[in-house]
């Protein structure tokens, strides 16, 4: 007993951590990591920086566990809770004083601070970037998704086929007018422009994505339950047998040479844009009606609720943000076809949604980074990463049927505020 | 001029005659009843007005204007609301987002409000959230507003959803067994606040209820149905000595 009450008051102690405060630790830990990492990796016997945390290694060779937990432990446990710890005063003092800012500011400042991190962890190698932006793409995609799965309650197979519309659109508009290839001849403008015109590809194909969730929509609405996850299946057949029978995209062959726009901060921006704007879209009152709809759709429209519109603004808006994350997806690969947009990326946006937690802002994210970094990390079992990722899947059903974070979306205010007493933590 | 009339409103499901040439005039400020045995009709009467379905005949009329064939969140938000036999709430929203949810007809910041959260969105946010909190200061069940429904005990649970009711600001109130499965204790509270939100909003209200006591205390005047059809109308006093009401509810007398 008296063990778990020390392990206690030893924990209790980062609660009074602001969220200021764990950034600056996971800065220090980051930087530690660019500065010193090389050597000390070599020092506690691993060849090089672990890049997924040292999960990667663990798998490969585990009798390099040991070093590995240590290397973890050196660079990011110990300076991350030593500093978070020694840091409580100056930390809360900090977010009080942003917290009196205007929010927009408080926010522009906490935003800056961890694309910081997330720079600087990236910075290290090419493969610690890559995972970054697909994972960063992957939140997008599951969020979009989750407006629909859980959010409305409709069970949305076609995601990936907005995904892919995006991602064509997208290249096609940015091989077709700024690079000089094969199949679309010369460039029609200066390439030097393209990348301010890039969010104009994206946007276009977020255009086109919810284009094509109106063709689902307008049939499919008038019923509900099943009717349409099986209209929605067969929209994904259909964009994907579409496009490898499109000579003008190159059929099954796909598009490549899209040119390198998608760089880090350009993936975060996109993804912290498209997080806000769906988590202001569902806490206000117009996209908390899709709750009212999943929950009773008869007594939302006995109280004024246009339930049509709200499922159809919805379903666009959510196609869009798939859309757009298809694009991000086609130029950072830098390659895309049309067998990436199968059953298999459904099922594993699918099991996003549900392991993060269903109706859950916080829920996507921790899904989309989990199934993402758990993909990465099993990379070494291959066949086999397929049998424990839906086994974990099963096991958070059994325990926690909504998913692990369900029903929480991000609530600003609360994330920034200062805990300088125990008052202030309600 | 009657706030709601009804004219030889019919309705069939199938073969069957649920209602048939149902007629109904109430001014402002009345309180009207409706009772009749299981399956004579009622509920569907207020699905009838209130858009869940439309008439087969007839028409609906509200300030003169006729509503029958309309979607019903539009008759909803033109002054048409109603509350249900089986309490349909919204089981994963707090008190207070029920109670919001009602002012959706009137948000006016919009899709744009909605996705960038304007300045003129949250200014409109908190009025409602404002109103919807005086709403549930009326029902007396303020201290629950961050409660998610599914956790309150049922009182509560029907006091929500007449709060929901009202904040859609109507002209008519449909309340459709607003006492169903509630002890006596709770049934003086919930008839104080029909008293109230009549008295306060000045509504018309037609109401549903099989308790004779709740009908004959509240209501001015009372149809009374049967098989889809009124079969005696008048004052409390007057229905509970009509034979054919009588009859209804408690089967002929065989001489044998």
């Amino acid at each position: 007993m008296a063990s778990t009450t020390t392990f206690r008051t030893f924990r209790d102690g980062w609660s009074r951590v602001p969220l200021i405060g764990w950034f600056f630790g996971a800065l220090l830990a980051v930087t530690l990591e660019r500065l010193v990492g090389d050597p000390l990796a070599l020092a506690v016997g691993l060849p090089k920086i672990p890049a997924l945390f040292g999960l990667d290694i663990m798998l490969k060779k585990p009798l390099l566990i040991p070093n590995a937990v240590l290397y973890g432990l050196l660079v990011y446990g110990l300076p991350m809770g030593i500093a978070t710890r020694a840091s409580i005063a100056p930390a809360n003092r900090l977010a009080t004083g942003l917290f009196r800012l205007p929010i927009v500011v408080t926010t522009v400042v906490y935003i800056g601070f961890l694309y910081a991190i997330l720079h600087v962890w990236a910075g290290v190698n090419d493969y610690r970037a890559l995972v970054l932006k697909l994972t960063l793409i992957a939140i997008m995609f599951t969020l979009s998704l989750n407006v629909i799965n859980g959010y409305m309650g409709e069970f949305s197979c076609s995601h990936p086929g907005f995904m892919a519309l995006g991602a064509y659109c997208a290249s096609v508009f940015s091989l077709g007018l700024f690079v000089d290839n094969r199949f679309f001849g010369t460039a029609l403008l200066p390439p030097a422009l393209g990348p301010f015109l890039f969010p104009v590809a994206l946007v276009l194909g977020g255009i086109l994505a919810a284009a094509g969730a109106l063709i689902v929509a307008v049939p499919s609405f008038r019923t509900r339950g099943d009717y349409l996850a099986i209209v929605s299946l067969a929209f994904l057949f259909i964009v994907k047998s579409l496009i490898e029978n499109l000579e003008y995209v190159r059929g099954p062959r796909g598009l490549s040479g899209q040119p390198d726009w998608a760089n880090l901060p350009t993936v975060f921006l996109w993804t912290v844009a498209c997080i806000w704007s769906i988590n202001n879209f569902v806490r206000s009152t117009i996209g908390k009606a899709l709750n009212a709809v999943r929950d009773n759709e008869m007594a939302a429209s006995a109280m004024t609720v246009n339930t049509r519109r709200t499922k159809m603004v919805a379903f666009l808006f959510s196609a869009f943000w798939a859309g757009i994350a298809g694009g991000l997806f086609a130029h950072v690969l830098r390659y895309v076809n049309p067998g990436t947009f199968g059953i298999q990326t459904l099922a594993e946006v699918l099991a996003m949604v549900y392991f993060g937690g269903l109706n859950s802002v916080y829920g996507s994210i921790v899904g989309a980074v989990s199934i993402s970094l758990l993909g990465e990390v099993l990379r070494p079992l291959e066949i086999f990463k397929w049998i424990i990722i839906p086994l974990l899947l099963i096991l958070v059903m059994i325990y926690r049927p909504t998913g692990l974070i369900a029903f929480k979306d991000v609530d600003v205010t609360a994330l920034f505020r200062p805990k300088t007493g125990p008052g202030d933590e309600v | 001029m009657p706030v709601l009339e009804v004219h030889k409103m019919s309705h069939n499901f199938g073969g069957l005659r649920a209602v048939n040439g149902y007629h109904l005039e109430i001014d402002a400020g009345q309180i009207r009843g409706l009772i009749g045995p299981n399956g004579a009709g009622k509920t569907t009467i207020f699905n009838l007005i209130s858009g869940i379905y439309a008439p087969m005949e007839g028409e609906v009329l509200l300030n003169g204007q006729k509503v029958n064939g309309l979607p019903s969140h539009r008759i909803a938000s033109m002054g048409i609301s109603r509350t249900f036999q089986n309490l349909l709430l919204w089981r994963h929203m707090t008190v207070l987002e029920h109670v919001k949810m009602a002012h959706y007809s009137r948000i006016r910041y919009g899709l744009v409000g909605a996705f960038f959260g304007t300045r003129k969105r949250r200014r409109e946010e908190e009025e409602i959230a404002e109103r919807a909190l005086e709403l549930l200061d009326m029902m007396g069940i303020r201290h629950l507003a961050n409660q998610v429904v599914l956790n309150l005990p049922y009182g509560a649970q029907r006091r929500v959803e007449m709060a929901r009711a009202l904040a859609t600001e109507p002209k008519v109130l449909l309340l459709d067994e607003p006492t169903a499965g509630m002890n006596p204790e709770e049934l003086v509270q919930i008839m104080e606040i029909i008293r109230r939100a009549h008295r306060e909003f000045g509504l018309a209200i037609l109401l549903i209820e099989h308790r004779l006591k709740v009908v004959m205390e509240l209501c001015e005047r009372i149809q009374t149905l049967n098989f889809g059809e009124v079969i005696a109308e008048g004052t409390p006093e007057e229905i509970q000595n009509d034979p054919k009401v009588i009859d209804a509810y408690l089967g002929k007398e065989s001489v044998i």
